[in-house]
């Protein structure tokens, strides 16, 4: 599924001249504006301590922000969300099954009547034979793989993903970068990505927002307009180069290298 | 034949160990029978070597029996043991339930409010550092029932490494899966039932393998108390008794039934832990290394 037009996708969410302090005076987010659209895949990418997570815990609703609003399109409702954090973070004590369950169940809902929506999620992530392994008998990259089935199983407004692939080796990066876009080709779903990978943002992302710290705020945009599916060529053609390169240099600007 | 070739032929028809997997293998060999041989061997030369002591010494059996006559002895008074220690266990037991309830109870208590464990914590703590000996005798004092002051002695014991334990298992989940369930809007007893209960679950199975020999000793130290006032019928008392008519045999096979009673609650409280964790947590899964 082809992301529609930017012009015809509908508002997800909003953030407008959003602030976080942390104790009265550590500014980590100043005046960060945001908005997100329907089958968008935006990354915040910076330095650490520029306040990408910050600005993920603020969307998700687990941190108040100091000034500024963010507004959900339409109302917030209970299937807004889902989170893939920098871990797999799955309960090591239930089966593979068990945890893609938990926004379901939850919710109040059984697992009979869920069955269907949890196999469906799995298979997407190639896990369908494993649904009653542990956590630890899978993989670093399997259990990422579960967590983001867990993550899209509702199928959500939006997905917050904190470097979810930053403990991985290269190889299954690489890999779950394709995974990912093959998924967000099949689901539709609207990201929000944090990486400090100039090369993983771009080959992801149709928006790049580079953040700068200390204050954590945005400094630039950039657009890859690369249509997608995105394939291994898009990772060699010169207009990746380009854009890495783009990236790169407000990153430098970003980490005051570039005045 | 190429090497490649002679490998590969090799690795087909046979598996090929390597010093080092032959190494692994001879330890986990050793390990596996050590286990339960060495403590069988260091148990029988114990037994000879006391046997002996006692025949070289010429030491009379009013002062130390030969092993062989404790066993006697054991034999013998089977039916006044077998009682005695069925009291120890009931007490013991009826603890340890108590304990486990209280514990687990008042550390959910003190992870919902924290009002509440600032309040109450110090005060378990005071009830864990005061020793028992020094708080048995008032209890008997003040609580007619001699069950019910046993039960409280031994509880006393058992209850602290439960709610340490406990409480420190419900406080150690994982934080983002605490983000995550609060971002799934989960209420405050979906988060306990299925985030902080089972994150405790190895904490407190520690706990309870500690609480269970200290149930144990309670109870033991509470008949000791208890039987100085004319009370109890439990295994220490009948140590006791045995001491006034310096029935040292009988003492022994006493202190025998209490030890392995001891032995056999701390194994039945490992396999508990072994079978509810051994599919998840590291400390029962079994690893190839």
């Amino acid at each position: 599924m082809t992301p529609a037009p930017m012009g015809q996708r509908s508002r997800v969410l909003d953030m407008t001249r959003v602030t976080k302090t942390f104790n009265g005076d550590v500014v980590a987010l100043r005046d960060m504006d945001l908005s997100v659209n329907s089958g968008d895949f935006i990354s915040l990418l910076g330095p650490s301590g520029c306040g990408k997570s910050t600005a993920l815990r603020l969307i998700a609703g687990l941190s108040n922000t100091s000034a500024g609003r963010i507004t959900w399109a339409g109302g917030q409702s209970e299937n807004d969300l889902g989170v893939v954090f920098q871990e797999p973070t799955l309960m090591p004590w239930a089966t593979v099954a068990q945890n893609v369950w938990l926004p379901f169940r939850l919710k109040g809902q059984s697992y009979a009547s869920v069955k269907d929506e949890i196999l469906e999620a799995l298979r997407l992530v190639g896990l369908e034979n494993f649904l009653e392994s542990y956590p630890r008998e899978l993989s670093g990259g399997m259990k990422m793989r579960v967590s983001i089935a867990r993550a899209m199983v509702t199928k959500p407004r939006l997905i917050l993903m904190d470097e979810p692939f930053a403990a991985l080796d290269e190889i299954t990066r690489f890999r779950l970068n394709n995974d990912l876009l093959t998924l967000k080709a099949r689901i539709g779903c609207t990201v929000i990505f944090v990486t400090h990978s100039v090369f993983e943002s771009v080959f992801l992302s149709d928006r790049i927002v580079v953040m700068a710290a200390r204050p954590g705020r945005v400094i630039r945009e950039v657009h890859v307009d690369a249509p997608y599916p995105r394939s291994e060529e898009f990772r060699t053609s010169a207009e990746y180069a380009a854009l890495c390169r783009e990236a790169s240099d407000a990153l430098r600007e970003a980490m005051g290298e570039i005045a | 034949m190429s090497i490649a070739e002679n490998q590969s032929r090799i690795s087909e028809s046979q598996p090929l160990y390597d010093a080092d997997d032959l190494k692994r293998l001879r330890a986990a060999r050793f390990e596996r029978f050590g286990r339960w041989l060495l403590p069988v061997v260091v148990l029988i030369a114990a037994i000879w070597l006391w046997d002996r002591i006692v025949v070289w010494n010429e030491i009379p059996h009013f002062i130390l029996p030969r092993p062989g006559l404790v066993m006697q002895t054991l034999i013998s008074d089977w039916p006044m043991l077998f009682s005695a220690l069925m009291i120890t266990l009931q007490i013991t037991m009826m603890a340890l339930a108590v304990a486990v309830i209280g514990g687990v109870g008042l550390a959910v208590l003190f992870t919902q409010s924290r009002l509440v464990e600032m309040s109450f914590y110090p005060y378990a703590v005071i009830m864990q550092v005061t020793p028992v000996v020094a708080i048995a005798p008032l209890i008997f004092i003040y609580v007619d029932s001699r069950t019910a002051g046993l039960l409280l002695c031994a509880w006393l014991v058992a209850f602290f490494p439960v709610l340490a334990n406990t409480t420190l298992g419900l406080n150690s989940a994982d934080h983002n899966l605490r983000d995550l369930f609060r971002i799934y809007g989960a209420s405050r007893w979906q988060t306990l039932r299925y985030l902080r209960l089972p994150s405790a679950l190895p904490y407190f199975l520690g706990g309870l393998r500690i609480a269970g020999g200290l149930a144990l000793i309670g109870a033991v130290v509470a008949e000791y108390v208890a039987g100085t006032g004319g009370h109890g019928s439990g295994l220490a008392f009948r140590i006791l008794e045995a001491g006034y008519r310096l029935n040292i045999p009988r003492m022994f096979a006493a202190l025998i039934l209490i030890a392995v009673t001891g032995v056999i609650i701390f194994a039945g409280l490992s396999f508990l832990s072994h079978m509810l964790l051994r599919k998840w947590h590291e400390s029962a899964v079994k690893r190839e290394t």
